[in-house]
C-alpha cells in the first residue's frame, strides 16, 4: 500500500515509527494524548504506546518544557508539543535559560536530547496569537536548532533526526500547509540532516531562499516565470544555517531574493543577507533582497491577507530584481 | 463578612437555588428587585442569544472560530452584575455574560470574533479590558491596575476572570501572590467548566478544587455553584465589597462547558454523552426561568418570543459590521506607535505602489 500523507501525518508518523524504535522517546503536552492534538499531530499514540509514553498535560507551557528537560537529563527523549508557537513564550526562560545552555555550561557532561515542536505562521484566518513566525528569535539562541520542513517528506526526515539529535532541537511545523498536499513517503523510518538546504529547482540567473509555508508560493510564482532561470532553496534548516548551499548558488546566479512571512527587520533574512555579503559579495550583481511579512502585528482575518507575500508579489519581485 | 472565613477544604459548594427553581439557602437569597431580576435573566438570554447566532453563521462561513459559552451564563453574568460601572473587568476570552454587563456593545464582541481589531476598541470609555488569549496572562494585568487603584486612594474593584486550565499556568500563581502581597482590591474568578479544551479536571490539578489555591497566597478561596445565578450575585457582591476594603479573594465557581471548545473543536473525541448528561438538568437558565415563572415574572409561552427578539438584535448587529469590518490597509501599520516609525512607513508605501502596479497591469 502506497503511504500518501500529508505533512501533519508525517509528523505523526516520525513520531509513531521513533516511539516504536526506542523507548525512551516520550511525547506529550496539552491535549496531546487522548485527544491526539488540537492538529492530530499525536493521534492514536496514546492507544498505541500507553499513557505513560503519550500523555496530556496542564496548561503549563514552562512547566512542559522545563520538565523535559529534567526528562532528558534523566535518559528519556522528551517531544513535547506547544499548541501554537504563539503559546511558546511562557517556556521561553526555560528555553533560552536552560533547553539552550545545558551542554555548554556543564562541558558537555549533560545535554538535553530534546524537541519542541510548535505549529507556526499564519494564513488559516486564525484569532490573536495564532498565525505569527517568530523563528529568528529562536534562531539566535545559541545552543538551539531550529528546523522548519515544508513538505511531508522532508517532515518525517527531518523530525526523526531530531529526536535522534543529541541536542535541543525546535520543530517548527508549516500549519497553513498542514493539509495542503501527500507526497509518498517511506513507511519507515529515515533521517535527513538537519543544517541542509534542499534546491528545489535549480536555475542560474537568480536565487530565491524560502522555508516552511512559503516554499509552495514561491514554486508557484517561479512556475509563472519562463524568461528567467531562477533557483530556489528551501532553507529546511534556519539554525545551523546551510551557507554553503547558499553562498554556492548565490555565486552561480549572483542574485539573491529571501522570502520569509516573518516580520522583516531583524529576522532570518538578514541573517542571509549577512552571509552573503561576507561570503559571496564579488559575485552579487545586484543588492540582495528581501520580500517578508510587514514589522507589524500579523493582521487579524480582515486584513491578513496582505501580509504574506503572495505568489503575485513574489513574482513582481523576482522581476524587479532580474532587472536590476 | 461572612464568606471571609469559608474553608474550601471543608465547605460545601455555596448555593442558594437548586436544579429545580427551589430556593435552598434564603438567608443567602441576594435581594433583587423584579426589574434586577429580569435585567439579570435578559443579559443571560442575550448571552445565549449570541452564541447561538455567531454558532450559525460560524456552520455559514459568515463567521471565525468562536468560543461559545453556553452553560457558562450564570457565572459570568452573576460576576459581571456585582460590578460597579467604575469597577473593571478583566477576561480572558469565554466571558461573554460579563462583557455584556460591562457595556461591550454585541456589534463590537461579533466584529472581534469576525477577525477585526476594531472589536478590541469598545468605542465608548468602558471599564474592561479586550479578550486576552494567552492563558492567565491577563491575571497580572488585574493585579496591576489594582495597585494603580490603590496608590491613587481610589476604591475601584478589579474582577479578573480565567479557566480551570488557566490556574496552571505560572501568572496565575504570580499574580495571586502579588495580589496577596499587595493587598490589591481583585476578585480572582476561575470559571470551572470542567475542561481545558480535551483535557479534564483529574488531568489539571490535585487540588481538592480550584478555590483552595486561594488559600496558600494568603486570600479566602470561596466555591460557588456556578450554574446557579442567585449564588452567583450573592458571592460576588460579597466578593467585590470585600476586595474594595481589605483585599484579594478568589471565587470557582463550578460550572460546565455545554458546548464545543470553540468551533473548531470536536468534543465527541474526548468526552460521552455521559460525562454531559447530568449537566443538561443544571442548566443555568433552566432553573432561573422555573424560579422567575414561579414569581409570576415570566410566562412559560414569552419564552420562545424573547428568545427570537433577541436573536434578532444579535443579527442586526451582525449585519451592521458584516460588511464593513475589512481592515484599511494603513490600519495595518499605524496603530503600532504613537508614529508610525519610518521602516513602517517605508513598507506601507511599497506595498501600496505595488498594488497600484498590479492594479494598472491588470488593466
Ligand atoms: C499560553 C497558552 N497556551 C495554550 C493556549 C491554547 N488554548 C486556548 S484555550 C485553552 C484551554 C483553556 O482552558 P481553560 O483555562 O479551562 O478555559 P476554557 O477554555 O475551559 O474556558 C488552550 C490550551 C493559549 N491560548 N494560551
Amino acid at each position: 500500500m502506497p503511504n500518501k500523507i500529508n505533512i501533519v501525518q508525517a509528523v505523526q508518523q516520525a513520531l509513531q515509527n521513533e516511539m516504536a524504535l526506542d523507548p525512551t522517546v516520550v511525547v506529550y503536552g496539552e491535549d496531546v494524548g487522548v485527544e491526539g492534538g488540537v492538529f492530530r499531530a499525536t493521534v492514536g499514540l496514546q492507544q498505541e504506546f500507553g499513557e505513560d509514553r503519550s500523555f496530556d498535560t496542564p496548561l503549563a507551557e514552562s512547566a512542559i518544557v522545563g520538565s523535559a528537560v529534567g526528562m532528558a537529563i534523566n535518559g528519556f527523549k522528551p517531544v513535547v508539543e506547544m499548541q501554537f508557537m504563539g503559546f511558546i513564550y511562557p517556556a521561553f526562560n526555560q528555553i533560552i535559560s536552560h533547553v539552550a545552555r545545558y551542554r555548554n555550561r556543564t562541558r558537555g557532561q549533560r545535554h538535553l536530547p530534546m524537541v519542541i515542536r510548535a505549529p507556526y505562521g499564519g494564513g488559516i484566518r486564525a484569532l490573536e496569537h495564532h498565525s505569527e513566525s517568530t523563528e529568528a528569535m529562536f534562531a539566535h539562541i545559541p545552543g538551539l536548532k531550529v528546523v522548519i520542513p515544508s513538505t511531508p517528506y522532508d517532515a518525517k526526515g527531518l523530525l526523526i533526526a531530531a529526536i535522534r539529535d543529541p541536542d535541543p532541537v525546535l520543530f517548527l511545523e508549516p500549519k497553513r500547509i498542514y493539509r495542503a498536499f501527500r507526497q509518498e513517503v517511506p513507511e519507515e523510518a529515515y533521517t535527513l540532516p538537519i543544517g541542509k538546504a534542499k534546491i528545489v529547482k535549480e536555475g542560474d540567473e537568480l536565487t530565491v531562499v524560502t522555508w516552511g509555508a512559503m516554499v509552495p508560493d514561491v514554486q508557484k510564482a517561479v512556475s509563472n516565470i519562463d524568461d528567467i532561470s531562477v533557483e530556489v532553496i528551501d532553507l529546511r534548516t534556519i539554525s545551523p544555517m546551510d551557507r554553503e548551499t547558499i553562498v554556492a548558488s548565490v555565486e552561480k546566479t549572483g542574485r539573491i531574493l529571501i522570502v520569509h512571512e516573518a516580520a522583516k527587520s531583524f529576522g532570518a533574512g538578514a541573517e542571509i543577507m549577512a552571509i552573503v555579503n561576507e561570503k559571496a559579495f564579488l559575485s552579487l550583481e545586484a543588492p540582495p533582497t528581501r520580500l517578508t511579512g510587514f514589522d507589524t502585528i500579523f493582521p487579524l482575518p480582515r486584513g491578513e491577507e496582505h501580509y504574506i507575500p503572495t505568489p503575485a508579489r513574489i513574482e513582481a519581485k523576482i522581476r524587479e530584481l532580474a532587472a536590476y | 463578612m461572612q464568606f471571609e472565613k469559608f474553608n474550601p477544604l471543608e465547605d460545601e459548594m455555596i448555593q442558594v437555588m437548586d436544579e429545580t427553581g427551589e430556593i435552598v439557602d434564603p438567608d443567602l437569597l441576594p435581594e433583587l428587585s423584579d426589574e434586577e431580576l429580569l435585567k439579570l435573566y435578559h443579559t443571560m438570554r442575550r448571552s445565549r442569544a449570541i452564541d447561538s447566532v455567531a454558532l450559525n453563521l460560524q456552520r455559514q462561513g459568515r463567521m471565525l472560530t468562536y468560543a461559545p459559552n453556553l452553560g457558562q451564563e450564570a457565572a459570568q453574568v452573576g460576576t459581571g452584575f456585582a460590578l460597579k460601572e467604575t469597577d473593571w473587568g478583566v477576561p480572558a476570552f469565554r466571558e461573554l455574560g460579563m462583557w455584556l454587563s460591562k457595556g461591550w456593545t454585541v456589534d463590537k464582541i461579533l466584529q472581534y470574533w469576525y477577525g477585526s481589531e476594531w472589536g478590541s476598541h469598545h468605542g465608548d470609555d468602558i471599564r474592561l479590558l479586550p479578550v486576552s488569549v494567552p492563558i492567565s496572562s491577563q491575571y497580572q494585568h488585574a493585579v496591576g491596575i489594582g495597585m494603580a487603584t490603590r496608590l491613587r486612594g481610589e476604591k475601584d474593584v478589579v474582577m479578573a476572570y480565567t479557566g480551570d486550565g488557566g490556574t496552571s499556568q505560572g501568572d496565575f500563581h504570580e499574580a495571586l501572590n502579588f495580589a496577596g502581597v499587595y493587598k490589591t482590591p481583585t476578585v480572582f474568578v476561575i470559571q470551572n467548566n470542567q475542561y481545558a479544551i480535551s483535557v479534564p479536571r483529574v488531568m489539571q490539578t490535585a487540588s481538592k478544587n480550584y478555590a483552595v489555591k486561594a488559600l496558600a497566597y494568603g486570600m479566602p478561596g470561596i466555591l460557588v455553584d456556578g450554574n446557579d445565578i442567585f449564588a452567583m450575585v450573592a458571592i460576588s457582591r460579597w466578593a467585590v465589597e470585600y476586595a474594595r476594603e481589605n483585599g484579594p479573594v478568589l471565587i470557582e465557581a463550578y460550572t460546565f462547558r455545554m458546548g464545543a471548545h470553540t468551533t473548531s473543536d470536536d468534543p465527541t473525541k474526548y468526552r460521552t454523552d455521559e460525562d454531559v448528561e447530568p449537566w443538561i438538568a443544571k442548566d443555568p437558565m433552566i432553573r432561573f426561568e422555573k424560579y422567575l415563572i414561579n414569581k409570576g415574572l415570566l410566562k412559560e409561552d414569552e419564552i420562545e418570543p424573547l428568545i427570537e427578539q433577541f436573536e434578532d438584535e444579535v443579527m442586526a448587529a451582525y449585519r451592521s459590521i458584516e460588511h464593513s469590518s475589512d481592515t484599511e490597509i494603513d490600519e495595518i501599520f499605524k496603530y503600532h506607535y504613537a508614529e508610525m516609525t519610518p521602516q513602517l512607513q517605508d513598507q506601507l508605501d511599497e506595498y501600496l505602489a505595488y498594488l497600484k502596479g498590479a492594479d494598472s497591469n491588470a488593466q
